[in-house]
């Protein structure tokens, strides 16, 4: 048996929109398989891991927490992936805006003003966007490969927290923990509604980039550039646009969303700095942005549904004893699904099963 | 032994991984794929490694389990990026992450297990040379494979006629096809060889370097040895070459922490990670060169004509 791809004369709508959801559900079911495997009821592992988790409204809030930074920084690198830049070490972009962010309520714990938290969210989004620009400026200046530098940096903003938190940052009366002091009640990001859960502040920011973002690419002169250089950086180039600028452009812009999703994270939802301050979002963010198509507006499904993958992973842990490692292997089959279904967006896929014809060998 | 001799091998120990994952990358790339789940496929190839070794009480099938894992784990790569014609970065980011996740849960067991380690072999004669002789020979297996990877790959590539073939389709597919090579099945069985080391360089961390499991344990070292290929401009001496200077910094780090040098501890790590930028930056800085060695078709779907 062969596969055979045949161009389809137009990319196909309808499947633009049914791929992603053929998507979950083959996750869904190698999931059943992956579960059966590891000697648990499917039906009952799959329902605690995808629907025990919306049925109540804590819960729900718990879903906007984790939903927010996915969506904030897939956003952002799904402006990079259209103008065909690959920052991938929104991870590292981050960490060090969650850094940046806290400088003011650990360094001035003592001021306290209604200014403090729109600073630090600012401090936050610069913070992430510098740390793109060493990335954007090695790749538009020195042609360096930015997939691997923005990856190595990772690693470097992940030593750098860990330095910090464990020297001059942390907390004099934190019993020699690796934590930095706690922020202050101003400088935490509030609740949104706070008399049924912990959800804060970042969701919005999240849908409002989101929507800003598909505002930008579809109604506007940048998100054509963006557009045009993403297909071909030729034709972008007789269209009189600059590549190097939209090097700057979608770092900077990527990177200011991820540093603002690590300074929300950290003052919404941790409320101090500590080494560990993510489960890995910048990297789910990369599948997030695929299985939204690239589109903000899919972002923002796909955010709920990979937030949805963590909390049901943490559910599961405790109701089936099954390891939260089982959250990654989820999220990587979902990536894979969705890379292989996209195929029939633009392909029309024709299984041969005589050994000769079709081709001429 | 002396300390220079001990220095030099634990520089061995820390090179000979990224040399041969580096090297299975190499030949990927010349065919035209850009395979960047090296770190995926490392990982499980040393799960693999791990598993076996533990499960049948050999570190030699460890190593036969760690390659089939590495190679078996790039099929996902090779048929979705090749039969499918999904976007390469995308498809290797997801190489990565499935892997670094299921490694995590396959290797759930043996966490704290003590590992079987392989135990270097002594080459008669030329072991009893002062300095040079237990450095170089009485090393493990792998170190010797990973030398004569080296200079096989070089013959196959640049000698051999199927070597020519792959670099043929790695630099122009459309022109390899019409003259008949079957670009698809070449770059399969290319992605497939990448695999096969990368499980290889895997099964040398877990069996030789922390004879153990730990969870990402392969610490970023198959993003180590993509950077490794650019540096080496497609090159396999020029990689063995970069390989050793890249172990030598990741372990002088360590050494620079013994001797308790006035730096703190997390800045010394991040030298291998910062060494990788810096010479990354000087390689890409003469863009002629780096156009010039790149293979053409590196990184771009094929979809035959039929």
């Amino acid at each position: 048996m062969r596969i055979e791809l045949e161009k389809r004369p137009d990319v196909s709508k309808l499947f633009g929109f049914v791929s992603p959801l053929l998507a979950l559900v083959l996750t869904l079911t190698f999931g059943a398989i992956m579960f059966a495997m590891l000697g648990k009821d499917p039906v009952e592992a799959l329902e605690a891991f995808f629907i025990e988790p919306l049925l109540e409204v804590w819960s729900l809030h718990e879903l906007a927490i984790k939903a927010a930074p996915l969506i904030l920084i897939a956003v952002g690198l799904a402006v990079c992936y259209r103008s065909n830049n690959w920052n991938i070490g929104a991870e590292g972009q981050f960490t060090i805006g969650a850094i940046t962010g806290s400088y003011l309520p650990i360094i001035f714990y003592d001021w306290h003003s209604p200014l403090v938290l729109p600073l630090m969210l600012i401090l936050g989004a610069l913070g992430g966007a510098l740390f793109a620009a060493v990335p954007a400026l090695l790749k538009a200046h020195f042609n360096t490969n930015e997939i691997l530098t923005s990856l190595m940096l990772v690693y470097i903003a992940q030593l750098f927290l860990d330095w910090l938190i464990r020297g001059a940052w942390r907390d004099p009366k934190g019993f020699n923990f690796p934590v930095s002091r706690d922020f202050a009640p101003e400088a935490v990001l509030p609740a949104i509604w706070e008399e049924s859960g912990r959800a804060h502040w970042a969701f919005i920011f999240a849908i409002i980039a989101a929507v800003g973002a598909w505002f930008m690419l579809r109604y506007t002169l940048k998100g054509f550039e963006i557009v045009v250089l993403g297909q071909s950086e030729r034709a972008g180039r007789f269209a009189g646009f600059s590549s190097k600028k939209m090097i700057w452009f979608s770092f900077l812009f990527s990177g200011a969303l991820a540093g603002l999703a690590g300074i929300s994270e950290v003052s919404g939802s941790i409320g101090h700095l500590q080494p560990a301050i993510s489960p890995g979002y910048g990297f789910t963010a990369i599948i997030v942005a695929f299985l939204g198509r690239l589109n903000p507006l899919g972002i923002i499904a796909s955010g709920l549904v990979l937030a949805l993958t963590y909390l049901g992973g943490e559910a599961a842990q405790l109701s089936l004893g099954v390891s939260d490692k089982v959250t990654r292997v989820f999220q990587g089959l979902l990536l894979f699904f969705v890379l292989s279904c996209d195929t029939l967006i633009y392909y029309k896929i024709r299984l041969v099963w005589s050994r000769v014809g079709g081709r001429a060998a | 032994m002396s300390i220079f001799e001990a220095i030099l091998l634990t520089v061995i120990t820390a090179s000979t991984p990224l040399v041969i994952a580096a090297l299975g990358e190499l030949v990927t790339e010349r065919s035209g794929v850009l395979n960047l789940g090296v770190e995926g496929m490392m990982i499980m190839g040393a799960v693999g490694a791990f598993a076996t070794a533990q499960l049948t009480g050999s570190a030699y099938i460890g190593i036969v389990g760690g390659v089939v894992s590495g190679a078996l784990f790039s099929l996902f790569f090779a048929f979705l990026t090749l039969t499918l014609v999904a976007n390469q970065v995308a498809t290797g980011l997801a190489l990565t992450i499935l892997g670094l996740g299921a490694s995590g849960m396959l290797g759930e067991a043996f966490v704290g297990a003590p590992g079987v380690r392989l135990l270097p072999i002594e080459i008669p004669v030329l072991s009893a040379i002062p300095y040079v002789g237990t450095v170089l020979f009485k090393q493990d297996l792998i170190f010797y494979l990973s030398i004569l990877l080296v200079i096989a790959v070089n013959w196959f590539l640049f000698k051999s006629r199927t070597g020519l073939k792959i670099r043929a389709i790695g630099d122009n597919h459309a022109s390899a096809h019409a003259l008949g090579i079957d670009v698809i099945r070449m770059r399969y069985l290319a992605v497939m060889f990448g695999g096969a080391c990368a499980g290889l360089a895997g099964a040398q961390l877990s069996l030789i370097y922390t004879p153990q499991w730990t969870e990402n344990m392969s610490g970023g070292r198959g993003w180590i040895a993509l950077a490794l290929v650019v540096f080496a401009s497609w090159r396999p001496w020029r990689l063995l070459a970069g390989g050793y200077l890249f172990g030598a910094v990741t372990i002088l780090q360590l050494h620079a922490q013994a001797f308790g040098i006035g730096i703190p501890s997390q800045f010394l790590s991040m030298l291998p990670y910062a060494a990788t930028v810096v010479v990354l930056l000087i390689i890409s800085h003469n863009r002629r060169t780096t156009l010039i060695n790149t293979p053409a078709s590196l990184g771009k779907a094929f979809v035959p004509d039929r």
